[in-house]
């Protein structure tokens, strides 16, 4: 078959065989990985003006500078990163629970205003400069002397569309869960919210202890569905969080606009950090952290055929991560200085260090499923898994390192955060594990459609993670030099760390080209447009037995 | 073991990081080869299940109990309201611009300094830096008054037991406005603003 036949129609790729369900997970999916081009592209951009490259003069004003460094994460965290975990989900969860999704319709929704949201933003801060930065300091989004007015209503507008789309995801996961159809057809309430929250598997450790039967021997819901509730409860709040701060801005705006400005020492800038980052801190130190356990269990489970080591302990810890993740937002404020040191000491430092053990033990559980069933064959889903438990070996601790009194002081707001632990816990560690359940999931999605190229595969593995992780211990460092993470600096001062961390940043947008393009020669031109055309067959579930996955990987 | 400027802390901390992320790397590598093959892998060591979860415990926990002790800033930030320093500098901050701040600080060796600053408008930093660029310590700065009017204090105490001629810098962004919009210069950057003078060569007082 020639290139351009290819390039046209893919290899086998049918999309009109495609029910409903399959094609909203993979409109999602394009989404995700075009916004991930672009986030990649503007993280280029800023690595190129701090490495003094020979760039046209406009990147390196201030503000369009951080008008990129504002939507970076918009784009990264919600464009991309939501999307493909969303679709994921809102795919997995009717797989997993062998029922349909709740309501097609709205998983349609969910992708449109994500992506309307993050383009409104994206659009904002490049027409108007807009760049409060994601984190939103008050009273700096409601600064209009510096700012645009128009620019801040439709930059809130935008994350107010971002945080609809989400609860309309989390409406239709917890609608799906909860119906009352198939296997779930004489559960009650009560049995799916227990299953949801691992009470089951607490019960179940608890009545081992004590030498008698079981609570339950089949849990009403599969771990990784579990997983997927508890983590949902996470994104919930923070969408709760993100969207009231919004409104908070919006109404500061529309003030401003209508020439009756209000007081903005009316709020309290401190009391609105610990709010906003109790928030955006679930997303970090909960959904992520959970969704990801959930993840790892469910492909380790599936590319080994076994069941999960030790269920009933990673039911619990699942339980435990939601519960540690409301309370460890104070590692934001270690520098804070009018923060109470006990909030610093317990939420800041002692809370959070519960997530070296939380993930250690996710980690090991993990390790141990696979190492059961082995020999295994190193598949492209295995090595992403294996890559994704690297990234967050690396990520985890180096947060438990900066959540310190004593580091933070000479941390707090350095490149070593943002880079050290923030990137190589998304690129690398997040990244790798989606990655791995898009190998997973490919053949199920699309209907056994064969790779272009394993070649291609393979080249984007090891550039992608080489890359990432190169890029994050070079920025990292530059860190521990004292390089700060929302500084312009123009005069080259980290070069030398700069010029590599942009060499393996470029590896990373590489790794994406190539990843795009071998999807692309996959599924065809005309493949991508048909996955955007209207379903023929309307089914909102699919039922392949996940024991068939577990097959491929036997050696 | 006492670190005494953030210089050490942070060589102990680049080099203690460096080994562990070729460790866990190179455990993750040994995994993924040994994953592969038909015959047994042999272990390397055997760590029963409770004793790595007793490791990751005193590992979360003991880290924190490690620089609490050997790091001096930490308690002395937590008693700061307790103890009386040897100088004090009280300064604001508003629309970018350093308000009232004196033109030049000279410590000597082993003084423990407060500086308080105080913001009329956003949430600005305030951190000392070497002239070779590193950190030697940070607070984030955050506006606010109480019920009579009067701005929020943001204090923080400093001992110097070092030489050194210190620039500060806004730590944290507070627009586009705290850098000249052509050039991108940071505006808020007062270069060699602090000189720790009596130190002798490896740090302590003569």
């Amino acid at each position: 078959m020639s290139i351009m036949n290819n390039l046209m129609n893919g290899t086998n790729f049918d999309h009109k065989s495609l029910n409903a369900l399959q094609k909203v997970t993979l409109r999602a999916v394009v989404m995700s990985f075009l916004f991930f081009g672009l986030v990649a592209i503007e993280g280029m951009i800023m690595r190129l003006v701090q490495a003094h490259a020979p760039i046209p003069d406009q990147f390196s004003h201030p503000e369009h500078y951080f008008s990129i460094m504002t939507v970076h994460p918009i784009v990264g965290i919600f464009g991309s990163t939501y999307q493909l975990v969303f679709a994921a989900f809102m795919f997995l969860v009717p797989f997993l629970t062998k029922k349909p999704l709740y309501s097609i319709k709205l998983a349609n929704a969910v992708w449109l205003l994500i992506t309307i949201g993050t383009a409104l933003a994206w659009l904002s801060a490049f027409f108007t400069g807009y760049a409060p930065l994601y984190t939103l300091y008050w009273p700096l989004p409601a600064d209009t002397t510096q700012f645009s007015v128009f620019g801040g209503i439709v930059f809130i507008v935008g994350v107010a569309l971002i945080m609809v789309g989400t609860l309309g995801f989390i409406y239709n996961i917890y609608a799906t869960i909860f119906q009352r159809v198939g296997v779930h057809k004489d559960k009650t309430t009560k049995e799916l919210l227990i299953s949801g929250f691992g009470i089951d598997g607490m019960l179940n450790l608890w009545n081992k202890l004590r030498g008698k039967q079981p609570y339950t021997k089949e849990p009403a819901l599969a771990l990784p569905v579990v997983a997927i509730f508890r983590g949902t409860v996470d994104t919930f709040l923070d969408a709760i969080v993100i969207l009231s701060a919004g409104i908070l801005v919006l109404v500061y705006l529309l003030f401003d606009a209508s020439g009756h400005p209000l007081n903005v020492g009316a709020v309290d800038a401190l009391l609105y950090k610990n709010y906003f980052w109790w928030g955006l801190d679930l997303v970090a130190d909960g959904l992520v952290l959970i969704y990801v356990a959930g993840s790892w269990y469910l492909l380790a489970t599936l590319i080994t055929g076994q069941k999960l080591f030790m269920e009933n302990v990673a039911r619990a810890a699942l339980m435990l991560e939601l519960l540690v993740s409301w309370m460890v937002w104070s590692h934001h404020l270690l520098a804070d200085q009018g923060q109470p040191e006990m909030m610093k000491l317990i939420s800041g430092e002692m809370v959070t260090a519960f997530e070296l053990l939380t993930q250690g033990l996710a980690l090991f559980i993990t390790l141990v499923t696979l190492w059961k069933a082995r020999p295994l064959k190193m598949t492209p889903e295995l090595a992403y898994l294996l890559a994704g438990l690297i990234g967050f070996g690396l990520a985890v601790p180096a947060a438990i390192i900066q959540a310190d009194m004593g580091m933070n002081r000479i941390l707090h707001n350095t490149q070593w955060i943002i880079f050290a632990h923030v990137h190589i816990a998304l690129i690398v560690g997040l990244y790798m594990t989606l990655y791995s359940a898009v190998y997973v999931l490919w053949p199920i999605v699309t209907n056994n459609t064969r790779m272009f190229s394993k070649k291609l595969t393979w080249t984007h593995f090891w550039l992608y993670l080489v890359g990432g992780v190169g890029m994050g211990a070079f920025a990292g460092m530059a860190g521990l030099d004292g390089m700060l993470r929302r500084h312009l600096y123009i005069h080259g001062e980290f070069n030398t760390y700069m010029i590599l961390a942009a060499i393996c940043g470029t590896m990373v947008l590489v790794a994406w080209f190539l990843f795009l393009f071998n999807i692309v020669m996959s599924v065809g031109i005309k493949g991508l447009i048909g996955i955007f055309l209207p379903a023929e067959d309307k089914t909102a579930s699919y039922g392949i037995e996940p024991e068939t996955i577990a097959e491929n990987h036997k050696v | 073991m006492n670190f005494s400027s953030s210089l050490e802390l942070l060589a102990f901390h680049n080099v203690a990081y460096t080994i562990y992320a070729f460790m866990i790397i190179s455990v993750i590598a040994w995994f993924a080869y040994n994953l592969t093959r038909e015959e047994k892998a042999k272990s390397i060591v055997r760590i029963p299940f409770y004793t790595y979860i007793g490791f990751l415990v005193v590992m979360g926990v003991g880290h924190h109990i490690f620089t609490y002790n050997t790091i001096p800033w930490v308690s002395q930030d937590i008693t700061r309201h307790d103890i009386t320093p040897d100088a004090s500098y009280k300064f604001e901050v508003g629309k970018h611009k350093w308000i009232n701040m004196p033109k030049h600080v000279t410590v000597q060796c082993g003084q423990t300094i407060e500086f308080d600053v105080q913001s009329r408008d956003l949430v600005y930093g305030f951190g000392l830096f070497r002239q070779d660029g590193t950190l030697a310590m940070q607070m984030q700065v955050n506006p606010g008054t109480d019920v009579n009017g009067i701005l929020d204090s943001n204090d923080i105490l400093w001992t110097f037991n070092h030489n050194g001629l210190f620039d500060v810098v806004s730590t944290e962004y507070s627009g586009p406005d705290a850098y000249d919009r052509e050039t991108g210069e940071d505006l808020m950057k007062v270069k060699k603003w602090l000189t720790v003078v009596g130190c002798k060569e490896d740090g302590g007082k003569k």
